[in-house]
């Protein structure tokens, strides 16, 4: 009998036949043999894990190294276990790059924060007439709505700022949580049950009332939100928040410190948030952001690189991707490495790099994409794309949507009707899904 | 005359007649002309039977039916119909929103409801532009703009706050308020007016940040993008960033330390803004890798380089000289979408040649009218709070359902837009729902201090050098979560000695009355017939009466109706 595809019968119906089976089949083989089954299910999940580098990273100093340019600065690159060089403090990344590909030939226009961030997680260029969803949002609304047996939110953001779901509602919004994964509030305390039905009843008639009062769609979005709410209230996959209850190694791993060291610029936070990641992940949401910040280096760029950001960014990069391998999960899991924009090759008097989105690199893996590429290039100085493509964000997002199984067609609707093609009609990159 | 047109369209019957014609750019002084005959024979008839006198709150200012014809007017070019006006329930729970920050006590909406004056409208809003809450709320509203919502290092919050409470307390013209922002020199406390500038010297960013601010802040001009390249859309270019920027490259601070005795190690003591010695030209690089050089320009008005010039005044002067200055642009349209949910632009803060503008005319009136009153901010919420458009209901009709900016639509202003409130609105509304600021356990200033605590938890900056924040209060689960079992909610509805739930329960009265003053206490209006039936029913389905009073008014405290400002 065939148990992999449970979908499209009813529960009732699902169970009379495992009854049925239970007749002929040893009852403890038959409920291992359904366990099994659904570890199977819950890992052929695909997801996204987005390491969101808020203010703009150099990747001239990470990822796309020119010790032979005056812009050059102080790095060296080092060779790694896939067909690329890197940046000499990311030794241990160095190591499962053949699990990791860069995109070298980003070239995006908008240098902006504000702008270059909306651009990043939408792939459209802000305008005044209609809010794109963040690619997060997207993935929720794709695949997250038809995970029913997932009972929080679908889009998570650790540690960062929001981004908007657009067009596409608020039931989308990313569910915002810091490293702690303390999530405050979300306890009944001493309410009961009965109680807290009482109030949610109560609590219908009223905004029923507001949301058949010609007032717009805000209403309406509200009671969706308190459904999620009430959901995420109840449910035993909270406990997915919980880094506490991994392993002192594997946490250590992940921080590249000991859990106690805290000094590592915030690097103890990125690594912590990795973690939560994976197990959000592992539960079922399909796309988690974590932001890592402090990239928006005007000055002293290489000091501050080499004594923090990259060694807490090297350490969780390698964790997590081990981490991932060891658990069969590297083939469905999409890392994406980004920020709104990198840094200028010029480096200026205060031996800083100011913003800069000509040329630059974006790091993607896992999902089944082909590793330890380096897709396309910059010229001897990094001032410009020379490999005849250059990408953007769109491009990106197309190969992680490929990766994830979501049809490339896929049109969305904006609130006006007007159609708005998935990753702004961007195309998966071939050289990593060929 | 066109006046005159346009009332009578109200009626519906004129424009059948010639609604085949309007679009028509030839036919347009048939129209007008033989539109005036027909007004002004049907004016009359209308006029006598009552059937639609103007609309007035009690004020006739001019400038508040200017605003009506106008916004009328693109009524009828776009063949959309006004929604009814707002009872007064409605309107007086946005009106306090809008102005002071919070809902309406329990108290003022009883009093207003029952009050018969037919110029109560008018009346009320002059009263609540005198309420202290008045300028509580706009200094909030104007620090959170110059600093953040999370005070940024080396920057005193108090002072700012001291600063607006002073501006918006004397209701000092809006030109002067932002001439001591520009040209603020000195200790932080002292002069709370240099947190602004100070809240942009976070980086070493040669006055990027005070740049970028100061124009697209006060001046609603975008040009954060010209400080590498020409702008691709408008009509910014490079060096025009650059000749701003070389204003205020005069400017530096001190960060002082002091000795602190108790722990014997240098702790962080005042900041300051200085003058620095500084003439001539700035630099910048071109895309091409060309530097070139900028002077101090100002839209085209040039300043003597030199070091004997004080450049910030220079500025300051120049921003607030001509007949529409950009500082009296800027803030009208800020004004009008902090009322009505959309500017006359989107984003407000981009005014510019690629930016549509919803009504040019009007826009361009206010802002001159602004100049005109002296740039009293008083005065221009007058004009908006009175007018037609602000007093309409926020339900929307099958005749103007079209109109809906928050799909990408033009706002025509058919019925006022439903608005999220604000954290800070939030807060002070939970406040006055459980009267706790009567009750003296938490007053105003206690009640400042505690939420700046609370609000903490819903700000995130981004930590980048243009110091934007995130909020997740934008009706997302993390604030259901507050609203449902946070404790501002959960003292709400508890029956502690002095609460609010407390006392209404130990009054008089019966349940009918008690259920009734829960929805005014919340919701600011009556319940329906259907409402009170039902909350009926839960009486009759517990023992314990207390417990549906609890549970009744955490339904209301957490329903859309009550979180919207509508």
């Amino acid at each position: 009998m065939n148990l992999v595809t449970p979908s499209g019968m009813s529960r009732r119906h699902f169970l009379r036949h495992m009854a049925a089976a239970a007749a002929t089949v040893p009852a403890l083989d038959f409920i291992s043999h359904v366990k099994a089954n659904a570890a199977d299910l819950k890992r052929r999940q695909k997801a996204c894990i987005l390491m969101w580098m808020s203010g703009g990273p150099p990747s001239i100093d990470i990822w796309d190294l020119k010790p032979e340019s005056k812009n050059g600065g102080e790095f060296k690159p080092i060779s790694t276990k896939g067909d690329l060089q890197i940046s000499e403090h990311m030794p241990k990344t160095a190591e499962v790059m053949n699990n990791l590909s860069v995109i070298r030939a980003m070239s995006t226009r908008e240098a902006d924060h504000g702008r270059g961030r909306y651009y990043m997680h939408t792939a459209y260029v802000p305008t005044p007439t209609v809010v794109h969803p963040a690619f997060g949002s997207v993935v929720s609304y794709e695949l997250g709505s038809k995970r029913k047996e997932l009972e929080i939110p679908s889009f998570i953001s650790i540690g960062g700022g929001g981004s908007s779901p657009g067009f596409l509602g608020m039931t989308h919004s990313p569910f915002q949580v810091d490293a702690s994964g303390r999530i405050n509030n979300a306890g009944m305390g001493e309410l009961g049950s009965d109680r807290l039905e009482q109030r949610l009843r109560m609590l219908g008639s009223v905004e029923d009332n507001f949301i058949n009062s010609q007032r717009g769609e805000s209403g309406q979005a509200h009671k969706d939100i308190y459904v999620k709410a009430v959901n995420l209230m109840k449910s035993k996959q909270m406990e997915a928040f919980k880094i506490d209850q991994e392993k002192k190694e594997v946490l250590e791993a992940y921080s590249g410190a000991p859990a106690q060291g805290g000094m590592m610029g915030g690097g103890g936070q990125f690594g912590r948030s990795l973690l939560m990641a994976r197990r959000l992940v592992e539960a079922g949401v399909p796309f988690v952001e974590v932001d890592f910040g402090g990239w928006d280096l005007h000055a002293n760029v290489f000091e501050t690189l080499k004594n923090q950001r990259l060694p807490a960014l090297d350490a969780g990069i390698a964790a997590l991707t081990t981490d991932l391998k060891q658990r069969g999960m590297l083939d469905d899991v999409v890392l994406v490495w980004m920020g709104e924009f990198a840094r200028t090759p010029r480096i200026n008097q205060d031996v800083g790099r100011d913003h800069w989105a000509n040329s630059w690199s974006v790091m993607v893996g896992g999902g089944g994409l082909k590793g330890g590429l380096a897709v396309g290039e910059t010229d001897k100085d990094g001032l410009s794309v020379s490999s005849p493509k250059s990408y953007q964000p769109g491009d990106v997002w197309a190969t992680v949507a490929h990766a994830m199984g979501i049809p490339l067609d896929t049109v969305h609707k904006s609130k006006n009707g007007r159609p708005m093609k998935l990753a702004n009609g961007g195309t998966a990159i071939q050289e990593l899904i060929g | 005359m066109k006046t005159g047109l346009l009332n009578t369209n109200r009626t519906g019957k004129f424009r059948s007649s010639i609604g085949s014609i309007t679009n028509n750019r030839c036919g347009l002084l048939f129209v007008v002309t033989t539109g005036f005959m027909i007004a002004a024979g049907a004016i009359a008839p209308s006029a006598a039977s009552g059937v639609e006198p103007a609309f007035t709150t009690g004020s006739s200012d001019v400038i508040i039916q200017e605003i009506n014809s106008q916004i009328r007017e693109t009524w009828t070019d776009n063949e959309v119909d006004a929604s009814p006006l707002a009872d007064d329930a409605e309107w007086i729970r946005r009106l306090h929103l809008d102005i002071v920050g919070h809902i309406p006590s329990l108290e003022d909406v009883e009093k207003f409801l029952a009050d018969k004056d037919k110029a109560k409208r008018t009346k009320l809003i002059d009263r609540l532009l005198d309420d202290p809450g008045y300028v509580r709320n706009w200094t909030t509203i104007w620090t959170n703009l110059c600093i953040g919502q999370q005070t940024p290092r080396r920057v005193s919050r108090d002072g700012m706050q001291k600063f607006f409470r002073e501006a918006f307390g004397k209701n000092r013209p809006w030109k002067d308020v932002v001439s001591d922002l520009v040209t603020a020199e000195g200790h932080y406390e002292e002069n709370g007016a240099a947190n602004f500038l100070l809240a942009q010297m976070q980086d070493q960013d040669d006055g990027v940040q005070m740049t970028a601010k100061t124009t697209r802040l006060f001046m609603g001009m975008q040009v954060q993008c010209t400080q590498c390249h020409d702008h691709p859309f408008n009509d910014w270019k490079q060096d025009q960033f650059w000749q701003f920027n070389s204003f205020f490259r005069q400017t530096a601070k001190v960060d002082h330390r002091r000795f602190d005795q108790k722990t014997g190690r240098m702790v962080d003591d005042f900041s300051e803004i200085v003058e620095r010695d500084f003439s001539g030209p700035v630099y910048f690089e071109k895309r091409s890798g060309l530097m070139k050089v900028a002077y101090p320009v100002y839209l085209g008005s040039e300043v003597n380089p030199d070091n004997t010039t004080d450049r910030r005044q220079e500025l300051a002067k120049l921003m607030t000289a001509g007949e529409r200055p950009m500082i009296a642009v800027a803030y009208m349209n800020r004004l009008w979408a902090h009322f009505f949910g959309y500017g006359f632009t989107n984003p407000i803060d981009d005014i510019s040649s690629h930016i549509p503008v919803t009504h040019p005319a009007l826009f361009d009136r206010l802002s001159d009218e602004f100049v005109k009153s002296g740039y009293d901010c008083k005065q221009a919420i007058r004009w908006i709070a009175n007018s037609e458009p602000y007093n309409l209901t926020s339900r929307s009709t099958k005749k103007n359902t079209r109109d809906n900016p928050a799909i990408g639509e033009s706002a025509l202003f058919t019925h006022v837009y439903v608005k999220p409130m604000t954290a800070e609105q939030l807060y002070d509304s939970l406040i006055v729902a459980t009267n706790a600021h009567k009750s003296g356990r938490s007053g105003w200033e206690q009640a400042e201090v505690q939420r700046r605590e609370w609000l903490r938890t819903f700000v995130q900056t981004f930590g980048t050098d243009d110091g934007t924040e995130s909020s997740s209060f934008d009706g997302t689960i993390p604030q259901a979560l507050m609203m449902m079992n946070g404790p501002l909610v959960q003292d709400a509805v508890s029956v502690k000695p002095g609460s609010h739930l407390q006392q209404l329960l130990s009054g008089k009265g019966n349940d009918t009355y008690k259920i009734q003053r829960l929805y005014l206490t919340s919701l600011s209006r009556m319940p329906t017939k259907q409402e009170l039936a039902s909350a009926q029913k839960f009486f009759n389905n517990n023992q314990d009466g207390l417990v549906v009073y609890q549970d009744l008014f955490w339904a209301l405290l957490n329903s859309n109706e009550f979180i919207f400002n509508h």
